[in-house]
Parts: structure tokens; sequence; C-alpha cells
């Protein structure tokens, strides 16, 4: 098996499943129970989220988590959105955000709050002038995603982050659900006030995922209920799943600090070997773009045809967003990249972690490059 | 020592049965369930014959069933959908004072909405009066939420007597079920629900797990935004192990509900018996016909809650004050309150024994001694 849908989740490490039994077992008792075993529990989260605050350089109180990417992205802009409506109504975003954050913003619109979508250009950046003339006196808050989900492009956050750093009164959210672990991100440096991650991205359990929220930002809750986590989110914590979580974004972090240029080697052999086929059209963008992700279309054959064909011969690939892919026609964010709907709708993602080989990707190239001639020789 | 824990209203234990599943489906189905290859359909297929069992379990069909975080985005998303979604027809809810927080705290925000609550009273057995409903409903109200069986004393209320007055009315009616879950069989059909909550945590399954049922037809808007998961009703990639562990561990309790019920029965004998033979002053706060096998609340004339807790804790019995989410905080019951009013020294004398897996006899005997010792020792 060769999985390269890595985008759309990641296999758990064995590390991070250990600990998920073991804190299931032996720290099963409510955090908030004022009793010993509540204490021991209460210990354990106090000990991840110290751990968390350490890997991501911010405090421990600055982590909030939580059930995944899509909770994190919505706390963070309605949060942020319904705390500081007082001193505006104005956002700003892109139009190639991934659906979670993107139907936040539409969400908001339909409550009143205007929410300007910067463009992108061909290779799906967003222009640090586009965004500084979309800023206005009531600009709450600007959120941006890091690596796109489906093309893989980098935003330029550090110049804007820089940059916003002298609008005080705008807040900087960034969606890095696909950049952890991939392409470093420095929060404290670049300004950003509120950031979010998924665990079953980066080999991680489901159910899992954190908010950074910077000292002094404040946020209107997404639930009532009791008072976990500083009142930023109601319900009883996942500790066995914030535990295991934590300790892959660990094993994460620490392996990509070894293995990122390995990463990128396999992704530009793929590259390299695409770019003498003819048929095949690369939307990922040579620089500016994540060392996991490459989107590409072959001309002439249908993307969910590839799709199953190459896992007649266990290779996992996909179409778009997994979120998304059981919606009909083409890749909003390709289409916003200004790719003709007809080569979009012929659109297959491959997405790499930091667990694939060298002789995966080989072999995957082999069959791929067979595929794609006998589709072409059968539709021809 | 090994303590004796008996908080099984706060959280349980994982079932080892549930969480040889989850490392089962963690290894083996890790596909996102929205990815169109053999992995992504195979989380599909055991997420939706998941979804069917619960369905079954509740008397309905899974497609009526959204998976979430937990009880406490499962109240928030009943309540503030139901609120949301059906506004036109009026903006009055009624509820009662003893709700869980995840349920009191999302009202108190909708009356911040514009939303007007009305809360009841309940009478010193903590049961709510069918007149008292009657009398509250108005033609503008659209929600009725009420607690199936209370967390901190376990009362019960008259579920099915109130669904078939509501029959009538336009108003929505959902319960908390997050406590009576597993403990006693509950099934929509028969009461009539609109809504429903529950979650895993509570009954052996992990934490992170839940659902809401919603009756086919009932509308409810979703109060988070991304992907299309969950028939547009909740974004996010679901947690697949999480729900097939909230689907085990429903399992597994429904199977033992009689004789768990006769073995509770037991264990509350063991403890009243011991207090009597020991002389010990006490009085159940609950009702006497309708209550939750699971939970004991005993009142302890001239003791003071938080020393009672603490030495319980020192001598090896895990109890609670209340409700876990509210036990971090020193402020009387609000549950206990509504029953005996403000000035009752009975919200500060009380603790909450409950039950659960892996208790035994010889434990409960345990355990009573320790209680009656404790007691004797703090009202000397």
């Amino acid at each position: 098996m060769i999985y390269l849908d890595n985008s759309a989740t990641t296999k758990p490490y064995p590390e991070a499943l250990e600990t998920f039994n073991i804190v299931s077992n032996q720290f099963f008792a409510n955090p908030s129970s004022i009793h010993g075993l509540g204490g021991l529990s209460e210990e354990m989260l106090k000990r991840s989220r110290t751990q968390a605050a350490e890997l991501l350089g911010v405090k421990p109180s600055e982590i909030t988590f939580t059930s995944g990417g899509t909770e994190g992205n919505n706390l963070a802009i309605k949060g942020v959105a319904l705390s500081y409506s007082q001193r505006g109504k104005h956002i700003i975003t892109t139009e190639i955000e991934h659906a979670a954050t993107y139907n936040a913003f539409k969400q908001l619109e339909n409550a009143g709050f205007e929410v300007t979508y910067l463009p992108v250009n061909h290779k799906g950046r967003v222009n640090l002038e586009d965004l500084k003339k979309a800023c206005r006196k009531d600009t709450i808050l600007i959120s941006i995603i890091h690596v796109n989900n489906e093309v893989g492009t980098v935003q330029p956050l550090q110049e804007i982050g820089e940059w916003l750093k002298e609008q005080r009164a705008t807040l900087f959210h960034v969606d890095h659900v696909q950049g952890i672990g991939k392409v470093p991100l420095n929060l404290k440096e670049y300004g950003i006030d509120l950031c979010t991650i998924s665990g079953h991205k980066f080999h991680g359990p489901k159910g899992t995922g954190l908010l950074f929220v910077r000292g002094g930002v404040s946020l209107s809750p997404l639930f009532s209920g009791g008072s976990q986590e500083l009142n930023r989110r109601a319900g009883t914590e996942n500790l066995p799943g914030i535990a295991a979580m934590v300790k892959a974004l660990r094993i994460n972090l620490e392996t990509s600090k070894r293995h990122l240029d390995d990463l990128k080697c396999l992704k530009n052999k793929m590259i390299r070997s695409f770019e003498t086929n003819d048929d095949l059209i690369i939307h990922t963008p040579a620089e500016f773009s994540a060392p996991h992700i490459i989107n590409v279309t072959i001309k002439g054959i249908k993307a969910e045809v590839l799709v199953h064909a190459l896992e007649e011969d266990d290779i996992y690939v996909s179409t778009k967003s997994a979120c998304s892919s059981r919606e009909g026609g083409a890749s909003r964010v390709l289409l916003a990249m200004g790719i003709p709907e007809d080569e979009a709708a012929h659109a297959i993602r491959i997405s790499l972690s930091l667990e694939n080989t060298s002789d995966e990707i080989d072999r995957f190239l082999d069959i791929f490059n067979k595929k794609i001639n006998e589709l072409k020789s059968v539709m021809g | 020592m090994e303590a004796i824990y008996l908080d099984h209203a706060a959280t349980t234990p994982v079932h080892p049965e549930v969480l040889e599943e989850m490392v089962d489906v963690y290894q083996k189905i890790f596909g996102n369930p929205s990815s169109i290859h053999q992995f992504g359909r195979e989380a599909r297929k055991v997420i939706d014959e998941a979804r069917d069992a619960l369905g079954r379990q509740i008397g309905t069909e899974g497609k009526n069933i959204v998976f979430t975080s937990g009880g406490t985005e499962a109240d928030n998303m009943a309540i503030i959908g139901a609120a949301l979604a059906n506004q036109e027809k009026g903006k009055h809810i009624i509820t009662s004072k003893i709700e869980h927080h995840a349920v009191l705290h999302t009202c108190q925000n909708l009356e911040e909405q514009g939303f007007e609550v009305t809360y009841l009273d309940v009478n010193s057995n903590g049961r709510l009066d069918l007149n008292d409903i009657q009398q509250a409903l108005r033609d503008d109200t659209i929600l009725v939420t009420l607690v199936y069986g209370n967390n901190e004393v376990g009362t019960l209320q008259p579920i099915r007597e109130i669904a078939h007055l509501l029959r009538p009315h336009q108003a929505l009616f959902h319960t908390d079920a997050v406590q009576a879950f597993g403990t006693i069989d509950i099934d929509v059909r028969e009461a009539p629900i609109d809504l429903l909550s529950l979650t895993a945590h509570k009954i052996n399954g992990p934490k992170g797990a839940g659902l809401l049922y919603v009756r086919e037809g009932v509308p409810i808007s979703p109060y988070s935004y991304g992907g299309e998961q969950e028939r547009k009703r909740r974004p996010g990639t679901q947690n697949v192990p999480g729900i097939v562990g909230l689907q085990k561990a429903a399992e597994i309790s429904a199977e033992s509900i009689l004789p768990r019920m006769d073995t509770y029965f037991a264990y509350r004998k063991i403890l009243l018996n011991t207090l009597e033979k020991n002389d010990i002053e006490y009085k159940i706060n609950g009702d006497p016909d309708h209550f939750l096998p699971h939970i004991l609340n005993l009142y302890f004339p001239g003791t003071n809650v938080e020393a009672l807790l603490v030495n319980l804790d020192l001598a090896g019995v895990a109890v609670s004050s209340g409700s876990a989410c509210t036990a971090g905080s020193i402020e009387p019951s609000h549950v206990l309150t509504a029953m005996y009013g403000k000035e009752s020294e009975r919200a500060k004398a009380s603790v909450r024994i409950s039950f659960g897996y892996g208790l035994s006899t010889e434990a409960i005997q345990k355990a009573a001694a320790i209680i009656a010792k404790t007691v004797k020792r703090m009202k000397q």
C-alpha cells in the first residue's frame, strides 16, 4: 500500500496510540473532579498543555484544546468576530481558504459582518498590497490559511504579520492545519494572534486539535457549559486524545527537523517526473509551496477514474479536499487561481507525509505513468 | 492504596473491549470518511454502521444521528440550532433550574441574544410539575429543553408525559440524556422526543465522542461551518475511532441494563445499611420513586462538603459534590439550591456517590465503612 492522501488524514503513530491507550486506562477521571484521581488527570492535562506550548514556542495558557481543525477555525473566527464586533465588523480572508473557514465567513456575512475575500494570483498566493488596500479602520480580523490544502501554496505570512504589527486593532488568525510539521511557522515572530492545528493531520488521533490564542486576545466561546479550557471551550476534556495528539506533535516536529529536506526531495522527484510528461499540468507552484502537496491535471483523464485506477494497485491519492470531495464540480481553489474549469475538474492531489519513502515514490511513479498510458489508450 | 472510584457520573473508565476496538480502528481504518478511495469508504462504512446501530438502540434510523465531540456540543447544537432555526415562530424557550451547565449556560447565552427563557422550578425531590410546564407554554414557545435524568441527584423527569403534553404545541422538545443513557432504556418514539443528546464517556466509552438525535424533518441551524459531513449539520472530519467506541460502549451497556440496575440497587442498600448501622444521620437528595439507580446523593447534616470530600479522598474514596464541571468552583450546587432553597444547609453538606463499571460488593462495603467513619469523625 502506498498512501499518498496525507492531506486528508494520516495514519496515527504507534507511539501516539500507545499514549492514548495508557491515558485511557490510567487517567480516566474527569480533570474537573476535585478528588485525587481527578487531580491526576488535571496534572496530565497540564503536562500536555505545557508540552504543546513548548513545542509551539508559546505559553501554556495560550493553548485551547478543541475537537479538531473545523472547531478551532470556527472558534477563532467567530470567537473574535463576536468578541470584537463593537470595534468593527470587517474581516479579511482569501478566496482559497479551507471550507471550515470559508463557510464560517459566509455565516458571519449573514450575521451582518462584511468580509473581503482577497484574490490570489495564478500560483495561489495573495498579495500584501491587496491586503493593505483592503485593510480598514474597522477591520477586526485577518484570517489566512498558511498552506493551502489543495495545491500546497504557502502564503507570505511573515510579511503580512510584520506589516500587521503596526495595525494594532486587527487580529491575525492562521489556519495552520496543513502546514504544521511541513512548513515552519513562528507564531511569536510573525505576530500571529490565533492559530489552528488539527491532530489527525500529523499522525495524531481524529477528534483532537488545538487553537493558539495569544494572551490578551478575548474570544467569545462557541459552546456554553462548564468552565473548561479557561472558559474558552466547554465540555469534558478528551484527555487521552489530547495526550496522544501532543505526543504525535512532538514526534512529528522532531521528525520534521531531521527529514524535512528528504520530503522536499521526494516532492521534487515527482515534479521532475511530471514535468517530462506533456499530458500533465502541474498546479502546485515551484516556489512558495509546501513540501508535501502536488496538485496536477491529467489531460483527458477524469480525476475520479484515475483515483480508482490507482486504487487497484493499492495506491491512494485524492481528487480535491476530502471535506468537499463529495461535492460535484471543480475545485473552488483552482478556479480562484484562474485555472480553466475543465482543467480544474481533472485535477488530482497527491499528498505526502514525513513517513513516505523514496522507494514508495519510485513505485508510485512507475504505476502512475503506466496507468495514464493505459487510460489514454482506452479513452483515445 | 487503590482508590475506590464512586464518581461514575462525572466520567467513567473506558471498557477494555471498547478500547481494544478503538485501537484496532486507529490502526486499520484510519482513512478520512469523506475520501472517495477505499480507505475513505471503509471509514465511512464503520461510522455508518455505528450510526445505524446507535439509531436502533434509541428507536430511530441512522440518518437521524449527528455525531458530535460530546454532550456539551450536542446540547449547544440542539438548543442554539433549534432556537435560531425557529425564531420566526417565536423567541420563547422553556427549561428548568436543574439542568446541566451545558444547557443552562446555553439558554443564558440565548437570553443575551434576545430570546426569552423560562426556568422552571422543581419540587424538593427534583421533579418537574407537568402543570408548571403547561402554564409556562405560550404561543411563541419554540423549544422546551429538559434533562432526562439529573446528573447530581439522579431524579428522572416524566419525559414521556412531558412529550405528550407538548405534542399539540409547536415547541420542539429536547432532552439532555447524557446521564440517563446507558442506565435506562430510552426510545425516542415512545416519548416522542425531537432532539436528544448523549455522550460516550459516561457509559465507559471514550471522551470526545457524543451524538445528537434529530427527529426527521426537525430544522436546526448548524452553529459551526465547514465541510459537508453529517449531512451538513456538523462539519469536521469525523472522529472515526471515537464513534466506534461510542457504539461499542452503547452496545455493552444496553446488554447489561437490567443486571446493572440490580447491582446498583444492591450497592445503595449496602451503603445505606452501613450508615444506619453506624447511626449516621443522613437524608437522600432526590426522588424516592423516579431516579437513576447509579446516582445516590446524600445529605449529612452538620458536615461541610468540601472538608468531607477531601477527607474521603484521603481515605481512598473518590466521590463528588455535584457535577464535575462545577466541582472546581465552591459555589453551592444549583441543583440542590433549586430543590431546597438558597438558605438550606443541604446544598453545602451533600455528596454525590455514583456507581459504574469495575466495582464490586467488597469495594462498596469498604467504601461504605470509610464513608460512615469519615462522616462520624467530621461531625465531632
